[in-house]
């Protein structure tokens, strides 16, 4: 029998390993696996290798794990937050290594890379300092540069409704890299605020096959990262 | 008598009504964060917009009332947003589909510097201490079909941000199509940066003396 929901945060995040590929879904706070990300600060692994739009607002969720020195390298579109300093201050203090990819090839490489696709060309970057040093290709007088997939070994993922599969639906812009995201990981580790039996999302509203998904943990309450930064929380707690 | 000083140029809002004119019904849009996204508050009557917003959403709608925000209901500069009768949900890959793939009418940006080419800075200064930061920008101007930048026409210490040449890192090279200042409409063409329409007691000279590159009438 297949069943792929774990009991707890501890469990669905215990074979990360150090040196790791992280990918951590949300756009903002909008989809950001909290719950995983503190269940992975405790956890322990470092030296890890972050592909996240964002870098974390205040000090929790991402932008905690960056604080606790668990990331060596961030790839990202938009490392900047009004409200966090931790990750600007590792920066520049060359604590920390950054990756900065446009968002739109950031969700194609993570789509490539989920969908056995080493590389492709893109458009956007040409003639800007993200394309140097990367081969460009003119197809039908239009230049273009290359970029590889990416994949990850685990990614952690926020969504709405789960069931025993793996099959996902997500809340409104919640969704963002998600999907993307389970497909380009080894293992696919996904919070989902409620898991229901098999049968009950309709098949034609899945959002994620659950093919693409490992392991289920069903976080019911889930924090709101923007209370939590109000309130000027620092986690761990 | 108290002589009434004259108004030189547009306002903010007149400069998001001169965007928003000269967007036809029935197009899709992508508006960036800060000043683009007022051009919503101006659609003329009658016209029929749907804005697209990067982060996953096809119609979005206004802001909505206090405390009815949902933090996993947001656009692209994070702000809490509603969606309009009809709008829809999607992921990452496939929203960039919509702006990359050309499927997106305009795209309506800001700029830090923008160059008779037509070239767009607009992500970083380039300095060293700070924290390049780029967003969907670079695959907006490579993907949609029209981009207009909205932005005031110097910078806040009146410097020209319309030149020769950009001297930030670009977004894009030869990608925008007009420039809405608070001094003008200018027309990015083969041939140079063509003056469409002044703004209030704004004559061509006044206008040439605030920027660097050569404007045509």
């Amino acid at each position: 029998m297949i069943n792929k929901t774990v009991q707890s945060l501890a469990e669905a995040v215990q074979n990360i390993h150090d040196g790791a590929t992280i990918m951590i879904s949300g756009f903002g706070e909008a989809g950001s696996p909290i719950e995983l990300i503190h269940a992975l600060i405790d956890q322990g692994a470092k030296d890890l290798t972050v592909v996240s739009n964002n870098t974390g607002s205040g000090n929790v969720g991402l932008a905690a794990l960056i604080e606790q020195r668990r990331v060596k390298k961030m790839i990202c579109s938009f490392p900047r937050t009004a409200n966090s300093t931790v990750f600007p201050e590792l920066y520049n203090a060359g604590e920390i290594e950054l990756e900065l990819v446009p968002q739109g090839t950031l969700a194609e490489r993570i789509r490539a890379g989920g969908a056995g696709i080493p590389a492709f060309y893109t458009p956007a970057s040409v003639n800007t300092p993200l394309a140097e040093g990367k081969e460009c290709r003119v197809f039908d007088g239009i230049e273009y540069v290359l970029e590889r997939g990416i994949k990850a070994d685990f990614s952690l993922v926020k969504c709405e409704l789960a069931d025993r599969y793996g099959n996902l639906t997500y809340h409104a812009t919640a969704r963002n890299f998600g999907p993307v995201m389970c497909t380009a990981a080894t293992t696919s580790i996904v919070q989902a605020k409620k898991v229901v039996e098999a049968g009950i999302i309709d098949p034609e509203i899945v959002v994620t096959p659950g093919i693409f998904v490992n392991h289920i943990i069903e976080v019911s309450n889930p924090a709101h990262e923007s209370d939590l930064v109000a309130q000027k929380l620092t986690y761990p707690w | 008598m108290v002589e009434k000083q004259l108004k030189i140029g547009w306002s903010k809002t007149e400069m998001a009504q001169n965007v928003a004119m000269d967007i036809p019904d029935g197009s899709y849009v992508n508006l960036g964060i800060g000043m683009p996204e007022m051009v919503a508050d101006f659609v003329p009557s009658g016209r029929e917009l749907i804005y697209q917003t990067e982060n996953g959403l096809l119609g979005m709608g206004a802001v909505p009332m206090a405390g009815q925000e949902d933090p996993e209901l947001i656009n692209a500069g994070k702000k809490p947003v509603t969606t309009i009768p009809g709008a829809c949900f999607f992921h990452h890959a496939d929203s960039f589909t919509m702006i990359r793939g050309g499927h997106i009418d305009v795209c309506v940006l800001g700029a830090m510097q923008i160059s008779k080419n037509g070239d767009l800075a607009n992500w970083s200064t380039g300095a060293v201490d700070a924290i390049p930061a780029v967003g969907g920008a670079m695959d907006l101007v490579a993907g949609v079909k029209r981009i207009l930048v909205i932005t005031q026409h110097n910078t806040k210490d009146g410097k020209p941000k319309i030149l020769n040449q950009c001297s930030y890192p670009l977004t894009g090279k030869g990608v925008v199509e007009s420039i809405y200042t608070n001094l003008a409409i200018i027309d990015v063409k083969k041939e140079g940066l063509f003056v469409r329409k002044l703004g209030p007691n704004v004559d061509f000279e006044y206008l040439q003396k605030h920027t660097e590159a050569k404007l045509f009438q």
